[in-house]
């Protein structure tokens, strides 16, 4: 996959090549950012629904509600802010040519992201938070609408930048300043790529699922623990209802994405199916590695698979089980296969296994059981993290399944990598990220823990309050 | 049709370029305006050891801190939008002083949100240090990645070194003015002592700065600051921090806070000066020359403009429904 001048070891000293590094740590940094980025957009719709019903209704589900997820919100917000600050920072610490060369087209978007939806969300969390006795009940839940408009439009001006680079158009390319860079030539076509209203459905449905899924688990935890807490009933029932709509709605419309992506990125498209001939297509359906080769390499003759002969074919062309599809075997320079092969099929295997506990919570609410079966609830919690495990490696095949380029077809990512990077300061950002980032996590992962031990206290079940902070000891002074 | 052709192949005005500057100067400075008082806020903190004291100040920092930092997005991602060829090789050509500025940021954010998750001492105490640490090094980090910027000069050098520490001191100096706005008069008249120390510091760094640029020619700015501008800045700079002082020993906060925000307006100023015409001094473009196509400044002026407008309007409102001193339990419910 790399070759090995990428990697350097000299006794305990790893140093990646610039390049290598460059990508890992774009990679690693966006991978932990989405969370925290999509966990806003899915739920901001959850938190203006539990607002208006919490002011209008004065029910005190709906206040138990707002009050725990806006918590949730505000810290999933902060993690993302802190996340994403490093984002738009490393288009020019680690791929300067790619900003310079794509400046017009994403440095426009980049901007009103932040000018008209993050500075919206921003300055109204700030409301959402602390402002309840200022302000009054109007311009309260008004600003939890505009909280979930700015996490929804953040979502649209970055998915802009992102759907150009998979189908850019709307520029030519030109030499400014002795580098040829593009120039913007038609702006509705630049920004509405034909990818992006692909992308923007499925991503902001991807987020809606995850966050379902993570409602229903933490529901389902603090009912299985105290069945009769109405409130989170109410949350679990609501969980499941969206979960019944978003989830089918993902696969149907997955399915034609993937034939636009055929459409628009055929290499894209044989790399998701590890499809190296041209001919006609096969769609395995399962996939299981015949030997340890067949992980990091797959091809048709390592693997097991369970596949329908031609339906790849009828796929990428909407009816067609004949149709030629272009093989990888055609080009000079492919993805990482493996990576991009067995992350679609997690993806897709995660998408159904959410309409089948979708149909399963829907088929217990019909029976009036939702709370009682202690299968369903222990299944939910454990599927709490599983949307977030599918929209990532969704967001693998996405990416990784564009290499070798950065603008497809314009810009390869190697280009892009800045010149006067050297590997020592690239492994050394790239390993700080990584020890940072999983601290972050845990404490995120701590911090809805206690959230949620939280919420058990006020309904009057017993935890154990013996979980303390046993890392090293600071120095207390005595006049606190 | 000729509107259409004029939009493509005009700026909309002739200065257009020059108005982007300008207002990526502006983001600058409403930048280090807000984040500054912000990083204030966190290294007076550190003088803190009541747990009451320490949480007026949380409460005067959590509904804003956000928003401010925000402008440092809105910043950069306007400097990439006009001039790609500034933002990639700033942020390129000082790689780890830009990424330790926003891992300075990421633990200066986490700080406060994440201490009052847990009623546990020790967390707290990891998480004081954490906002502590994150608000002395971001100004400190920002303020040498733009000495390096401005002065084409390495790192440890006198004009770098002076421009870092110059917008450290001048962050505790508004980051004082602000909280003794927001808190009780016990605690205002120790701030007081802390900020008018800080201007002082400050107005003393920034002569250095400038003495030391006009002996060292540092970026070639040696003549600049030599003209009638720089010279009314550094004016201005002694009156606002002077006067300042003087306003805050009379208890008159509101009206100092107002100078003391004056005095990083005045900085970008400063900064905005020494740059132009030319706007990245080791590459040698100059503001025209760097700038992006006529279709593609116009697209980002019609619609970045208007928004830029409402983000002020927000930001107004935002500082009206937190107005006004903290007093018992501060603004939560």
């Amino acid at each position: 996959m790399f070759s090995i001048p990428d990697v350097l070891i000299q006794g305990w000293v790893l140093q990646l090549s610039p390049e290598l590094a460059s990508r890992a740590q774009f990679g690693w940094t966006i991978s932990v950012h989405i969370i925290f980025a999509s966990l806003s957009v899915g739920l901001a719709p959850f938190i203006v629904y539990f607002t208006w019903k919490d002011v209008r209704t004065d029910d005190e589900r709906f206040t138990r509600l707002r009050s725990f997820w806006v918590k949730v919100f505000a810290a999933g917000f902060v993690m993302g802010t802190v996340t994403g600050i490093p984002m738009s920072f490393q288009f020019g610490t680690n791929f300067p040519q790619f900003a310079e060369v794509a400046g017009e087209l994403i440095g426009g978007p980049l901007a009103f992201e932040a000018k008209m939806a993050f500075f919206l969300e921003a300055v109204f969390l700030g409301i959402l938070l602390f402002g309840q006795e200022r302000v009054s009940d109007r311009t309260y839940i008004f600003s939890s609408v505009l909280v979930g408009v700015g996490a929804w439009l953040s979502a649209f001006w970055i998915l802009i930048v992102n759907a150009w680079m998979q189908t850019p158009q709307g520029f030519e390319m030109i030499t400014r300043n002795g580098m040829e860079v593009a120039k913007l030539t038609d702006p509705l076509a630049a920004f509405f790529t034909p990818r992006m209203p692909w992308m923007y459905v499925h991503m902001v449905n991807a987020s809606v699922i995850s966050v379902a899924l993570l409602v229903a688990g933490v529901s389902s935890y603090i009912v299985w623990k105290k069945r009769d807490a109405t409130a989170w009933n109410t949350a679990l029932k609501l969980a499941v209802i969206i979960l019944l709509v978003t989830a089918p709605l993902q696969a149907v419309h997955g399915d034609a994405y993937g034939r636009h992506v055929a459409d628009t990125q055929p290499q894209k498209f044989a790399t998701m199916e590890a499809h190296y001939e041209t001919g006609t297509a096969d769609l395995h359906l399962l996939a299981f590695p015949k030997s340890f080769d067949a992980i990091t390499d797959p091809k048709a003759e390592t693997l097991f698979t369970v596949s329908l002969p031609g339906v790849g074919s009828f796929l990428a062309t909407g009816g067609d089980f004949d149709a030629e599809v272009l093989g990888l075997n055609e080009y000079e320079e492919n993805p990482p296969v493996a990576m991009v092969f067995w992350s679609f099929r997690f993806m897709v295997g995660l998408g159904f296994l959410f309409i089948g506990l979708a149909l399963w919570g829907g088929y217990l609410i019909y029976n009036g059981r939702l709370s009682e079966s202690n299968r369903f609830l222990k299944t939910m919690i454990a599927a709490s993290p599983l949307g977030y495990a599918a929209l990532l490696t969704g967001w693998y095949v996405t990416e990784i399944g564009r290499q070798p380029w950065v603008i497809q077809g314009e810009l390869r990512t190697s280009e892009a990598v800045s010149s006067t990077l050297t590997g020592r300061e690239a492994t050394l950002t790239l390993v700080g990220f990584v020890v940072i980032y999983i601290g972050l996590i845990l404490v995120a992962l701590h911090v809805v823990r206690w959230l949620v031990e939280d919420e058990l206290r006020e309904l009057g079940v017993n935890v154990s309050d013996d979980d303390r902070w046993y890392g090293p000891v600071p120095k207390v002074s005595d006049d606190d | 049709m000729t509107e259409l052709v004029l939009l493509v192949d005009a700026y909309l005005v002739d200065a257009l370029p020059e108005i982007w500057f300008g207002a990526v100067m502006f983001a600058l400075a409403m930048y280090i305006i807000l984040d500054g008082f912000d990083f204030g806020i966190g290294m007076l903190y550190a003088a803190r050891n009541n747990e009451h004291e320490k949480e007026t100040f949380l409460t005067a920092f959590g509904p804003v801190w956000d928003a401010n930092e925000v402008w440092v997005v809105a910043f950069g991602t306007m400097l990439l939008a006009a001039f790609p060829r500034v933002y990639s090789r700033v942020l390129a050509d000082h790689y780890l002083l830009a990424l330790g500025f926003v891992l300075a940021l990421l633990f200066r954010g986490l700080g406060p949100e994440m201490r009052e998750q847990r009623d546990d001492e020790r967390w707290k105490r990891y998480w004081d240090y954490s906002f502590i640490g994150g608000s002395f090094l971001a100004p400190l980090l920002f303020g040498t990645l733009a000495g390096r910027w401005i002065f084409d000069a390495p790192t440890l050098s006198l004009p770098v070194l002076l421009t870092g520490v110059g917008l450290v001191t001048v962050s505790v100096a508004t980051g004082a003015a602000f909280l003794t706005a927001k808190t009780r008069p016990r605690l205002a008249s120790d701030l007081r002592t802390y900020g008018i120390i800080a201007t002082l510091a400050y107005l003393i760094g920034v002569v250095a700065l400038l003495t030391t640029v006009v002996v060292t020619d540092a970026g070639g700015a040696a003549e600049t600051v030599l003209s009638l501008p720089v010279g009314a800045i550094v004016v201005l700079s002694v009156v606002a921090g002077g006067g300042g002082s003087v306003l805050a020993l009379r208890g008159k906060y509101r009206a100092w806070l107002v100078s003391a925000l004056g005095l990083p307006a005045l900085l970008s100023l400063l900064v905005a000066l020494l740059l132009y015409p030319n706007i990245y001094p080791p590459t040698g473009l100059t503001v025209r020359e760097a700038v992006v196509s006529p279709l593609a400044l116009n697209l980002v002026t019609i619609l970045g403009f208007p928004a830029l407008l409402l983000v002020l309007w927000y930001f107004k409102f935002l500082y009206g429904v937190f107005s006004g001193p903290i007093e018992g339990e501060g603004y939560k419910n």
